[in-house]
């Protein structure tokens, strides 16, 4: 069914060069004349989502922003890993995809130095391969951070990870890879001078912070169980995340049409809405639908 | 076919078989909880499955219970159950979620075991002066032995394998390295494990294939192989 779309709308767009390289036009390459294109406003956006709710609710806010300014929007949410649908985005099958700057990179590239939000997406902007554009950046973040309870904060004096140096008996919790991520034990160590042992703790890990089972737990700075709990998430002066910011990636072809509709909506999204949006999922349980609808609404879009 | 052969090369190097989280380490914790649920298991389903054979009281809604008791899904078992238990008490969470996976196959094996032996050689029995607990010793456990093995063998197969998942908890094992290696796309590391945990199941099963035969009743393995009356 897509194809015949797809096929439709290509004829009343040949023009745009951009659009023949968009993969799904093998063949119309010969028919592309120079010639000036109607709108296409009947093209079809295949918008899509990692299987973690927050990115859904974001892919969900776009989906329903491109509807409004008349894009048809195919949804292929749930994808899964980046394994999975980059891939999927690299050949176009893809249109549209909320990312995370700092992780993003680190996927293309493993070894890299920056760690600030901006040297991030400016690094980040030249790593994309072919065919990938990163939209403006959001100014909210869903990255790692290390958070402590407000008891133990107060008790040791907690505001930054640099105050844990000298703390014995430190346990970190996190997801098993933290183990060997650069920013786990090893980072601590050596950014900090912060030693401790490590409990793969997983999807557990706020509950065995409140236990004090851990004794610090990284915790996505998304996730609203910090607030709820009123968790500490301890600052880092030196860099020892990267930072990531939500920031849409889209097909280099439909990049800039998409970026007039896209890039309002990611100056507007601040950290501390991503993390209310997060909150109506985990705790009202609403449906990703309701959540982007009400939010794009309150915000006048 | 380069995973594979990537996997084969990670097995073999040093770091794996030496030190904190190394495969030894690993491969004694999933036995850990292998061992210990499988223990706990057979105390629970062993003399039910007896009491229910030999008695045949409660069968339908005993069996029925042990074999819905096989729908639930382990990994959601474990998760709730270290909520109900609080994170300190995740390893008790972990092996009793295992428990429950393992009662159904042995509590089938002690239960069909003794209700295949023949009514008449427990008539017989009876006949012969037999108190219960002599027929329930003498005949009848002796005779439903291979099939209670064979419960045995595929409850040590079902928890072996789910035993990976104690690690989405952090409490090690040979899933450790599975969940460690995707999210780090170390396929090696991933497939090494996922190698070593089939390893580990075969020998297992190997192991009970070889105790069942031991453990087969000399008249029961004759009369496999012919009818000793027909002669």
């Amino acid at each position: 069914m897509t194809s015949t779309t797809i096929r439709t709308s290509l004829t009343a767009a040949l023009a745009s060069a951009a659009l023949v390289l968009s993969g799904c036009a093998a063949g119309a390459e010969d028919e592309a004349p120079e010639m000036e294109a109607a709108p296409m406003m009947t093209e079809v956006i295949v918008v899509g989502s990692q299987a973690y709710y927050s990115n859904e609710i974001i892919a969900e806010i776009y989906a329903q922003a491109l509807e409004s300014a008349g894009y048809e929007v195919e949804r292929k949410f749930q994808i899964g890993q980046r394994d999975a649908y980059l891939p999927e985005l690299e050949s176009g099958a893809v249109d549209l995809f909320p990312e995370y700057t700092g992780n993003l990179l680190q996927f293309y590239a493993p070894d890299t130095m920056a760690t600030q939000a901006d040297e991030v997406y400016e690094e980040l902007q030249g790593a994309l391969p072919e065919g990938l554009t990163a939209l403006a950046m959001s100014p909210a973040t869903d990255q790692d951070s290390y958070n402590v309870t407000a008891e133990f904060a107060a008790e040791n004096n907690l505001v930054s990870i640099a105050d844990l140096a000298g703390i014995d008996g430190l346990v970190l919790g996190g997801a098993p890879e933290l183990e060997e991520r650069p920013y786990g034990p090893t980072g601590l160590l050596e950014t900090y001078g912060v030693v401790v042992a490590f409990d793969a703790t997983g999807d557990i890990t706020v509950d065995a912070l409140l236990e004090g089972v851990i004794s610090l737990a990284n915790v996505y700075s998304g996730d609203p169980r910090i607030a709820e709990f009123g968790l500490v998430t301890l600052t880092d002066p030196e860099g020892l995340f990267l930072a990531s910011n939500v920031v849409p990636i889209a097909s280099s072809d439909v990049a800039a049409e998409l970026a007039a509709i896209i890039d309002p909506i990611s100056l507007a999204l601040t950290p501390e809405a991503l993390v209310a949006l997060n909150l109506q999922s985990i705790k009202d349980q609403l449906s990703a639908a309701d959540i982007a609808a009400a939010w794009l609404s309150e915000n006048g879009f | 076919m380069d995973v594979l052969r990537d996997a084969l090369v990670w097995l073999s190097e040093s770091e794996q078989w030496s030190g904190d989280g190394s495969l030894p380490r690993r491969v004694m914790e999933h036995l850990y909880y292998t061992g210990l649920a499988v223990v706990v298991a057979a105390l629970v389903a062993i003399p039910a499955g007896y009491f229910v054979g030999h008695t045949t009281r409660g069968s339908t809604w005993l069996v029925g219970l042990a074999g819905a008791a096989r729908a639930l899904p382990s990994f959601g078992l474990i998760l709730l159950l270290v909520l109900l238990f609080g994170v300190s008490g995740r390893e008790t969470a972990a092996v009793l979620a295992l428990v429950v996976l393992g009662i159904p196959p042995l509590f089938a094996g002690a239960y069909s075991g003794i209700h295949q032996i023949p009514r008449t050689v427990i008539d017989a029995a009876r006949a012969q002066g037999m108190t219960e607990w002599q027929i329930l010793w003498r005949v009848e456990a002796p005779l439903s032995l291979p099939v209670l093995l064979g419960g045995l063998r595929q409850s040590v197969l079902q928890i072996v394998a789910t035993a990976t998942l104690v690690a989405y908890v952090g409490l090690g094992g040979l899933g450790y390295d599975i969940i460690q290696g995707i999210p780090l796309r170390r396929f090696d590391q991933t497939v090494g494990a996922a190698i070593v945990i089939v390893a580990l199941a075969l020998t297992l099963d190997a192991f009970l294939a070889l105790a069942t035969r031991l453990a087969t009743p000399r008249g029961v393995r004759v009369g496999r192989l012919a009818d000793v009356r027909a002669r």
